[in-house]
């Protein structure tokens, strides 16, 4: 039980920090890396709710849903960081032609 | 507002306090930040303790695990992902699939890196086979312990990580239209057995136990060639170049074709 709020535990701390990170700084990349900080205390959280124990095997469905999560989470990130990338190539122009 | 030179002294000093101004009101603001998010996370913590405590409720993992026999595979979280809740996982490998898109529809791919040198070379050379290698045990493993469709797939990825930071601008990727055909493949055969088990009579995606452990094979096959091929693209970060006239359009140096061929 210690050892399962613990884990769990880190995951809400890392949760509430990436959720700080991503209101309060401004640049886009921050955001990003905040935002998967904030899926990986998620993570944490499902992982450790699938613990039942020593005896009994863990709860395949959460552990499935995180399975889901990290994929979906690194594509949207892939986009997210392309987006960013076209934005600031688009910002690179402005001041060039201006 | 006009720049007189005469009154730039001032329009500087009320710049500077503006600016000061802001800066404060924003610590103080991430500050308040800080206070309510302390204040959440205290009570989420407080609300996880509950559940912790809380008499063990009726929960799926015993359902899961009792059926686990008649999905075909002895891993139960391979039969979550591909048997009970396969809809999930095909929506999941369409979210690739859609993510993908929209990396190529933003434009081409910015130029590769500059070629690694002989040591870097050599490393790759080798580990390059050996992540495929792996990626092939992940998938077939997927059947009975931790492993799958998933873990393989973003072994493959990897691998296409490592052959574009050694210089191959397209990742080791073949060319366009085998990397669009590559890319819709775990969606399309996924999509294409469930309509015909629905054809057949079985209900979308609902195996007949006989055939359950080769119709999962099959689309986990499909969707690590797919899960790869979306990662190592979605690194290259933009449309596969068609023609050398599209690479020369986006020409900064280092964006040279080469025979592509590694990692395939």
């Amino acid at each position: 039980m210690g050892a399962q709020f613990l884990f769990g535990g880190v995951g809400v701390v890392l949760f509430v920090l990436g959720l700080w990170s991503f209101l309060v700084h401004a640049p886009l990349l921050r955001k990003v890396i905040a935002l998967n900080i904030m899926g990986s205390g998620v993570f944490h959280v499902l992982i450790a709710v699938a613990y039942r124990g020593d005896t009994a095997p863990p709860d395949p469905v959460p552990h499935a849903l995180v399975l889901t999560g990290i994929v979906v989470a690194v594509s949207a990130t892939a986009l997210a960081l392309t987006f960013g990338g076209r934005l600031m190539d688009m910002d690179k122009d402005g001041t060039d032609d201006a | 507002m006009t720049k007189d030179p005469g009154r730039s002294g001032a329009d500087a000093r009320n710049d500077a306090a503006a600016a000061a101004r802001a800066a404060e009101r924003d610590r103080d603001l991430s500050l308040l930040l800080a206070v309510l998010l302390t204040l959440i996370g205290i009570a989420l913590l407080g609300i996880y303790w509950l559940a912790l405590n809380e008499a063990e409720g009726p929960r799926l993992a015993d359902l899961a695990l009792g059926l686990v026999p008649r999905t075909g595979v002895d891993n139960p979280v391979t039969a979550v992902l591909l048997n009970y809740r396969a809809y999930d996982t095909l929506m999941e490998l369409a979210v690739l699939l859609a993510a993908l898109l929209g990396i190529w529809s933003l434009g081409p791919a910015p130029a590769g890196f500059q070629r690694s040198g002989r040591a870097l070379a050599a490393m790759v050379s080798w580990v390059v086979p050996l992540l495929i290698l792996a990626a092939g045990y992940m998938l077939w493993v997927g059947g009975y312990a931790p492993g799958g469709a998933f873990q393989a797939g973003a072994l493959l990825g990897a691998a296409g990580v490592i052959v574009r930071l050694a210089g191959d601008p397209s990742a080791g990727l073949p060319g366009e239209h085998a990397q669009r055909a590559l890319s819709v493949l775990g969606v399309l055969v996924f999509a294409l057995v469930g309509l015909a088990l629905l054809w057949l009579g079985d209900g979308f995606l609902t195996y007949p136990p006989s055939l359950a452990k080769w119709l999962i094979l099959l689309i986990e096959s499909a969707a690590t060639l797919a899960i790869g091929v979306a990662l190592a693209a979605a690194y290259v970060g933009g449309r596969p170049a068609t023609a050398p006239a599209s690479t020369l359009a986006s020409g900064k140096a280092g964006a040279r074709t080469e025979p592509t061929g590694e990692g395939n």
